[in-house]
């Protein structure tokens, strides 16, 4: 094993610290938008558009620690957090986050753990929308009519989650670098001397 | 029973152009308490965390020798404890019992010997809970101290301490100098990083100073080093005792009322308050923990809504209601963190849109201007978060705990900053334990009482 | 606020005191299968064997209620896309007005569909209800073998939580002091939370960092295996959930097939 795969502690309290703090986002972000919140699950094609704010942990987690297993485990530390809170879909959301965890980080093993770039981040965004567009396909929207309802539905998961995961991570992580918080990792270290 | 030896000792931080430490060269006997000084940025942080065994190759460059009983700091990291400022990130586990026992799960002590360990622990620092006590609801003095009761579960044979109190109220500093009294024995050498020296030195027989650019600038009794480089030492930023601090009290009268709080409370953390606070004039609020002295200063902001009572402010009107902008031009808050208030990447784009060359002037920013807010040292920090408030030419303006943690430049700097403002015709409302703030600054003092509504 | 799920009063209900690995597992094995359907007796049958056992967890049902409305708004969501885009339009036709044409298989559809998204939540929903977060890190480490750094850390990171909870405030109120609200305005609102979101994961990631190094303080990297203050066993009777939440999950299963209503979503 390469010396640079072994997980510090950082490494490991920093992945959590993003799920947990998604956590806190997708609760502030329920009391913000409520109503429309209301509005969105009662036509869930709607929802797509939001689903990759979900799968930004994943991407992100992989695009910071850079280590194999990090997208997967950012992502199955913030299902287990939902259901923690309370989160109405129960114990389902930790395979359904072990899944979509499992999608970013094929597309980072794809490139044997060694680009961290846009084409990575939007990869990872486009199969981690894979992975959970395939979930719902069998798990929840099967009874929908294949045409009008579960392609589009799992197209819209993968485009949202590609711009929104994918390219939304990669510009967090451009915005995070220059303020010191990432300077242990080597997306912060890409930044001048100081 | 832990011996410490630097010879030319230094480290520079990896993405860093300067070194953090250098060239330090020094001594610790078994059994000393050494007192560490130095201005800000002198490296003392950096030189405890390498005594500690916590800079990995990977993170930074070295340079020289250190050694603890014959051991480098890596190997010898179980005859180590270090305690940092913030309770609230040394904190682990959610029962404070399991806390202290999580170091000694870490070294593999059987586990039937940890809970003597935890016991014994909690008992030297004077925890007064049971171990069930859920680490969310203690105070930030009880935290720190039952974080210092889970470094002493190790037995460290040297002790690291790194401002241990820099983030407690004067209350909760002093529990936790009174366990450090109790607790460390004859038996552990201690090395204490604080710039508030009167409270340090009853628990020290030795004093080194670090010299900025590197190296020791001083080293031996407290009597001798303070007879000797006091002056220089309190000019460079540390709270050296016996130094008086600039008087800034009003010279005119105060002006017309700028905002008027009538039986205001808030939900249960505040009870009935009424006050005044006036142009020209400061207003200092004081009291213990848990009167809703941040609270207070939210409801004269205009940041919440009293739950009963009402709140006035010039030129007229509930500040709740106000609209963001108008209410940023009337009163300016200045929150006791000051990154809560950053929203740029840019410390020149926080102040858009006012004077904002002059205003970086004024606070000693402008070579600061291209850098990121988040970046920036406590002090510059501090200095940013009032420029924010500042911005919109408010006349009212809202501190709480202005002066907290600073070190002695800073603090003296703040101080003139707020006479100034005072003096152009602000009105100040400062939320404060700084008993040094009221002694200097405030015309008025108001004493919130604990209690509920 | 938000706070982890709090255990009161239940340490003494029979089930409740189970292993949480044996809790969450049996709450996996019970569910999962029921999501292989699309048939309403399935999950009906699911649904009141969960209600049924809800005492045996020390579980009010008024609290299961609290926490379980929000499936609710799911449900509804479930009624809305089924008349607009069911598979399945076969039985007699009850509305037809242009796209929205509402038969008795339609109708018959969402009521298996929205009593499986009920059935399938509520085992996780109790199980976790019943569950002290030190307890499920400690026993995923102990019975479970999962990794005790990734464990313990995700634990601590867990730890903050209410907090960042109170700094999403505190910056909320910060952002009203420098002049910005959004009013009505549904872009400029975006822009302030993702604003707001921004400040909480630098601040968050400045605390994990210091956090991460306080525990290496402690010997968290040291390389010694780690021992265990507190001893979480897998008994007989965990086992014995385990096994009885695949058997009644595998007998409703069976009901349905017997009775030829299974639908399977493969296929």
């Amino acid at each position: 094993m390469r010396r640079m795969d072994r997980w510090r502690t950082i490494d490991i309290v920093i992945a959590a610290i993003i799920a947990v703090t998604f956590g806190v986002i997708f609760w502030a972000w329920n009391i913000l938008w409520g109503a429309t919140g209301g509005a969105f699950a009662f036509f869930p094609p709607a929802q797509t558009l939001l689903y990759g704010v979900w799968l930004i942990p994943a991407v992100l987690g992989g695009l910071i620690i850079r280590k194999p297993g990090a997208a997967l485990f950012t992502e199955a530390v913030a299902a287990t957090i939902s259901a923690l809170l309370g989160a109405q879909w129960g114990a389902v959301v930790i395979p359904q986050g072990l899944v979509q965890g499992l999608g970013a980080e094929l597309a980072f093993a794809i490139l044997l753990y060694r680009s961290w770039r846009l084409p990575a981040a939007l990869l990872a965004g486009l199969l981690t929308g894979l992975s959970a567009a395939v979930f719902d396909f069998f798990a929840w929207n099967a009874a929908y009519d294949l045409w009008d309802y579960r392609v589009p539905y799992a197209l819209l998961t993968m485009v949202s989650s590609t711009i929104v995961a994918g390219a939304g991570s990669w510009l967090l992580v451009r915005a995070l670098a220059p303020t010191g918080v990432l300077d242990r990792f080597g997306a912060g270290r890409e930044r001048e001397l100081v | 029973m832990s011996e410490v030896v630097l010879r030319g000792f230094g480290w520079r931080h990896a993405g860093r152009r300067a070194w953090a430490v250098r060239e330090v060269d020094l001594r610790i006997a078994h059994g000393e308490r050494v007192l560490l000084l130095g201005p800000s940025g002198a490296g003392k942080s950096t030189l405890l965390a390498a005594l500690a065994g916590l800079l990995p190759d990977d993170s930074g460059e070295s340079a020289g020798g250190a050694e603890i009983d014959g051991l480098e700091p890596r190997k010898a990291r179980e005859h180590v404890g270090l305690l940092f400022q913030d309770p609230q990130t040394q904190l682990v586990m959610a029962r404070s019992g399991d806390d202290v026992a999580f170091g000694p799960e870490n070294r593999g002590v059987p586990g039937k010997d940890i809970w003597a360990r935890v016991s014994d622990a909690l008992d030297r620092v004077g925890f007064p809970y049971p171990i069930t006590r859920p680490t969310s609801a203690l105070s930030g003095g009880e935290a720190q101290r039952l974080a210092l009761a889970g470094v002493l579960a190790l037995r460290p044979g040297l002790l690291l301490l790194d401002e241990p109190t820099a983030n407690l109220d004067p209350d909760g500093a002093a529990l936790i100098r009174r366990a450090l009294t109790q607790a460390v024995d004859r038996d552990t050498t201690m090395i204490l990083v604080e710039h508030r020296v009167a409270e340090a030195l009853p628990l020290v027989d030795r004093v080194i100073v670090l010299e900025p650019g590197g190296g020791v600038r001083a080293d031996g009794p407290p009597a001798a080093i303070f007879a000797e480089l006091g002056d220089q030492l309190a000019a460079e930023g540390v709270w050296v005792p016996g130094r008086p601090l600039p008087q800034h009290k009003a010279v005119l009268p105060p002006g017309a009322s700028l905002v008027r709080a009538e039986h205001a409370t808030f939900q249960h953390r505040l009870r009935p308050v009424s006050l005044e606070a006036h142009e020209a004039s400061i207003l200092a609020v004081t009291g213990p923990n848990g009167a809703g002295k941040s609270t207070l200063a939210l409801l004269l902001g205009g940041l919440l809504r009293p739950t009963s009572g009402t709140i006035w402010a010039a030129p007229g009107g509930e500040p709740w209601t106000w609209r963001a902008r108008d209410l940023a031009s009337r009163i300016g808050s200045v929150f006791q963190d000051p990154e809560h208030q950053f929203i740029t990447s840019r410390v020149r784009d926080e102040l858009a849109g006012s004077r904002v060359d002059e205003l970086l002037s004024r606070l000693r920013l402008s070579h600061l201007a291209d850098a990121n807010p988040y970046t920036l040292s406590g002090g510059e920090a501090r200095r940013l978060s009032v420029a924010t408030a500042l911005a919109r030419a408010p006349r009212l303006l809202i501190l709480d705990e202005p002066t907290f943690g600073q070190d002695r430049r800073t603090w003296i700097e703040l101080a003139a900053l707020f006479a100034s403002l005072r003096d152009e015709g602000h009105g100040i409302v400062a939320v404060t334990h700084d008993a040094d703030f009221v002694s200097s600054l405030s015309d008025r003092t108001f004493v919130l009482s604990r209690g509920r509504a | 606020m938000i706070t982890p799920l709090a255990s009161d009063a239940r340490a003494t209900a029979p089930l409740a005191r189970r292993n949480p690995v044996a809790k969450l597992a049996a709450a996996l094995i019970f569910a999962l299968p029921l999501v292989s359907t699309l048939d309403p007796l399935t999950p009906a049958l699911g649904l009141a064997i969960e209600l049924a056992l809800l005492p045996l967890f020390g579980v009010r049902y008024g609290e299961l209620a609290r926490r379980a409305w929000p499936l609710l708004l799911a449900a509804g969501g479930i009624l809305v896309t089924m008349v607009l885009f069911a598979a399945d339009r076969t039985g007699t036709v009850l509305v037809d007005a242009g796209p929205i044409e509402i038969t008795t298989g339609v109708l018959l559809g969402a009521l298996g569909l929205v009593l499986r998204v009920f059935a399938v939540a509520l085992p996780g929903i109790i199980v976790f209800a019943t569950t002290d977060p030190t307890d499920l890190a400690d026993a995923l480490v102990q019975n479970a073998k999962a990794p005790p750094r990734f464990a313990i850390g995700a634990l601590a990171a867990f730890r903050l939580l209410p907090l960042l909870g109170l700094q999403w405030q505190a910056l909320t109120l910060a952002r009203r002091a420098r002049g910005l609200d959004a009013g009505r305005n549904p872009v400029a609102k975006l822009r302030l939370f993702a604003s707001t979101a921004f400040a909480l994961l630098v601040g968050a990631l400045r605390r994990g960092g210091r956090l991460a190094t306080a525990m290496d303080a402690r010997g968290f990297d040291a390389g010694t295996p780690r021992t265990y203050a507190r001893r979480q066993i897998f008994r007989p009777a965990d086992w014995t959930l385990v096994a009885g939440a695949a058997l009644l999950s595998a007998a409703a299963l069976a009901a349905s097939v017997v009775t030829g209503m299974f639908r399977p979503v493969i296929g």
